[in-house]
Formats: structure tokens, sequence, C-alpha cells
């Protein structure tokens, strides 16, 4: 099945000589916006995660604190983590919904090897196609964010799709829609934006002076952003990455190393063929003929 | 077919050169990325409300058929109603998994009774059940049943059964839930509708 949804601004080792189908990229950018502040950590979001995209995670253990499963995995694609910081003798505890950001500039996408098995939408979301997936495990590497993770039973890589066949027909994400107390947002990412500055001035009136977006400008921003009383330090957030950046080595593979090689094979074809015109086969001396004379 | 060593060569080295081309991404690609499939397209939608707490939050239940006779229908996905005005369209984990509660094994699906001193649950027909239950109050109600007070007040007090109605219902059914106990003169009633 392949629907001509002709919109992917972006699609994993695909030569830029012959890029996806685009022609359809007037849409508006989507975003989901996480304000940690209201959040009260009741995994609605998780689970309904698991039931709009029909994965059951196994039934775990408790580990003695409330993240449950502990990660991520190829079937949680969406994890509540929970961190309790101590600060001039006051308890806070921060609560953060862990998934894909859905980068503008995909450290996932820019990794993979295979032709079409990530793509990135016009309106932001950046896809997983497993029919393409190879489970190579070169976007785990990718990922600023670790999220992606391999599920052994099919070698392939799973993650939040941001629920790209609810959005596809007009929806929000099932974890949008079911957050009771309104502490995850969906719209346009313009809009989010707004949103997200009215609730960072209630909460420096507050008293959390450091409050603030985030959406890193180190991957092009996220369609994933989060509002947080302590902006100014992510990492207390279960190690929300201050500066995410694609892995340098990532960078020099894709963007230096694979032309320079692609070049290189080029170069000897051409070499080849040069000679070939210029000096012609080599011709194998008769070896029969000189026996018979 | 003949093939020379200097055509096997000549094949070998054409077959490398096409799939090398092909490995560097020169192939003109079929875009196969799609979404997935919307699964709630034609599924049958129904309204209900939550059964958990006295919020009493609204649902949309959506099962496979699109009520052809012959289909047996079953529930496969449950999310909150946006049009109702207590949720708008909002569930908690427990309303947002509801779906695995319809089909849990462990769910009570008929009467059950444990007999005094057993430790079985045994199944047991509604008819039976209701006229148990019905022996039951009959007997504990003629027996404590308070007439009047220490100061000689009518009081028709029944204070030793509670009744404990379950699911959020509509104002009809509760109604009825408590013209039920108040009949009996019952005083402990409580209701997910909190009526």
């Amino acid at each position: 099945m392949t629907l001509q949804s002709q919109d992917y601004l972006e699609r994993s080792a695909t030569n830029a000589l012959r890029p996806p189908p685009q022609a359809r990229d007037a849409q508006l950018e989507v975003a989901k916006l996480i304000d940690v502040s209201i959040c009260i950590g009741c995994k609605a979001c998780q689970v309904a995660c698991s039931g709009w995209n029909d994965t059951r995670e196994e039934v775990g253990f408790n580990h003695g604190k409330l993240d449950n499963p502990l990660n991520l995995t190829p079937k949680t694609w969406t994890v509540m983590r929970y961190n309790e910081i101590e600060e001039n003798g006051k308890l806070q505890w921060l609560i953060r919904k862990d998934g894909c950001m859905h980068c503008s500039e995909p450290g996932c996408l820019k990794a993979c090897p295979s032709p079409g098995a990530i793509v990135k939408h016009a309106n932001g979301i950046v896809d997983f196609v497993s029919e393409n997936c190879i489970g190579c495990g070169y976007c785990i590497a990718g990922c600023p964010f670790d999220v992606p993770r391999l599920n052994e039973k099919d070698k392939r890589v799973y993650k939040c799709t941001l629920c790209v066949d609810r959005v596809s027909v007009g929806q929000e994400p099932a974890c949008v829609k079911t957050c009771p107390t309104g502490a995850i947002r969906f719209g346009t990412k313009e809009d989010m934006k707004k949103l997200a500055e009215d609730r960072v001035e209630e909460l420096k009136s507050r008293g959390f002076q450091n409050a603030g977006l985030y959406d890193p400008e180190g991957v092009g921003g996220t369609h994933v952003m989060y509002v947080l009383h302590h902006a100014d330090r992510p990492e207390l957030y279960s190690g929300l990455p201050k500066d995410p950046k694609i892995s340098p080595l990532v960078g020099f593979w894709k963007g230096i190393f694979k032309p320079l090689v692609a070049a290189g094979f080029a170069a000897t074809f051409a070499a080849a063929a040069l000679h070939y015109m210029a000096v012609g086969p080599v011709k194998p001396e008769d070896h029969e003929e000189e026996e018979k004379a | 077919m003949q093939v020379t060593r200097r055509q096997f060569f000549k094949i070998c080295s054409g077959g490398m050169a096409g799939t090398t081309l092909a490995t560097l991404g020169f192939a003109p690609g079929a875009a196969l990325a799609d979404v997935r499939a919307y699964k709630l397209l034609r599924a049958r939608e129904t309204r209900n409300t939550c059964p958990y707490c006295s919020v009493g939050c609204g649902l949309l239940m959506y099962s496979r058929s699109d009520g052809a006779g012959n289909v047996k229908e079953s529930i496969f996905h449950i999310e909150g109603d946006p049009d109702h005005p207590v949720s708008r369209g909002a569930l908690c984990p427990k309303g947002a998994g509801l779906v695995d509660f319809v089909h849990s094994q462990d769910r009570l699906r008929y009467p059950e009774v444990r007999e005094a001193g057993s430790k079985e649950w045994k199944r047991i027909s509604w008819e039976e059940a209701l006229d148990r239950i019905a022996r039951h109050i009959k007997n504990d109600r003629d027996a404590n049943f308070v007439e009047r007070n220490a100061s000689g007040v009518t009081v028709n007090r029944y204070n030793t059964t509670g009744l404990f109605a379950c699911t959020a219902t509509s104002n009809e059914a509760g109604y009825l839930t408590l013209k039920l106990a108040r009949s009996l003169g019952m005083v402990s009633v409580d209701h997910v509708a909190r009526i």
C-alpha cells in the first residue's frame, strides 16, 4: 500500500538528486506542548498510547519508584520519569513525559542507512517506516534524546509516531486527548509557542524565575516541546539534555565521509572508463595461434 | 548458453557497478512511506459513561463491524468523548485502559456465591441470586428494624444493612436505586453517582 501523501520533506538515505515526493508541503507544522508544571504524573498518556497503538507492555515489577516501566521500550513509546530533588530545604518532584521529540533536524533520520526507513512529514512528524527498517540500530546512536528502541523479536526499531495516523485524519494524538489536567496540548507549532509564553509568564509570576520553553536549537527545534520551571537546568528532569546535538560522528560519517566515498567510487569508475577509451582493452596474446604456427 | 571467461568478467563487473550505484542512492526508490491506516474509520461508535468513579467521564467505545447481522460485535478501542461536558475527551489512566477491562478474563460476568465456611465461589443464576438477597434482606430487616427511637419518635430505620449501588447510571436509575433503599428504611446508601 502506497498512499500518495507526497509530503515527505526528508527521507533517510535518499540522494539529494532524487528527493522524496514533497509537492504537498503547504502544511502548518504541528507541535505537542508538555507543561511539566501542570502534570500530575498519572500516566493516562502512557495508557492511552498503548491503547491507541495496540501495544501492551509486559507486566513488570515494582522497583521502588513510580517509573513503570523504568525506561522506554519497543512497546512503550512514552514513559513518565519521576525525579525528586531537594534544594534549599524544599523537596521538588519533577515529572516528565518522555518520548520522541520529533526534531526538525532528526538525528535518527540522518544516521539511518536504509532508504525510506525514516521519513519527516511536512507537518513536522518524524515517523519510522518498518517496511524499510533493517534493524541496524544506527538511529539509536543518532538520537540525541535516546528514544528509539530495537525490538529483538522482529529486529525493527520503534518509537512514538506522534499518532501520525490520527493527525493525518485531523485528530490529536491519543496522549494529548486523554490528559486529565491539560498538561499536554496540541496544535500548530506557532500556537503552542504562544501558549507556552503565557505559561512561562505565569510561572515566573509565581516565583519560578528560570521558567522557560524547551525547544532546543541544536536539533533545529522540536515538535514536542516542554514548559519547564527550571529551563536553565533541563537535566534535572531525569536527564533532559541541555543542548542536544546530533553526534559529530554521525555528522562526519553522513556529511563528509559518505559523499567522499561516493565521489571515490565515481572517480574509480570514471578512471576505468577513461582508461578503456584511451588505452582500450588489454588484448590477450593468442597462445593457441602461436602454438599452431 | 556459452559464456567465455571474458564475458563472465563483464557480467560480474556490470552487476557490481549497478548494485553499487543503487546502494549509493542513485536508484529511483519507490516512495513506500505511508502512515498507518486509521483504525476507527467504519467502526461502530457507541457513547457511554466511564464506570469507575463519580466524575463520570464520557466514553466513545468503538466496536468492529458496521452493524451487519452476521457479525458478533466486539469493542476494540475506547477513548474519551470530546462532546462530554464533564471530561471533554479526557480520561485518567483507569478510564484510558478500559478496553482491557472490558475483555479481562477476571471480570465478573455472572452472580457467584461463597457459602458460609466454603473457600470456593460457585456460579448461581440471577433468579437464585435475587431470591437469596431478598431473603437475607427480609430476615435481617425483620430482626433489626427500628420503628421508634429511644424517645418514642417514629424513625422507621433499617440500620444493619447498607446498599452500595455501583456504576455511573442515568438520573432515573439513580432515583429507583434510592427509592428501593429508602422504602426499606435503609440509611447507609452510596452510589458512584453519589445519589
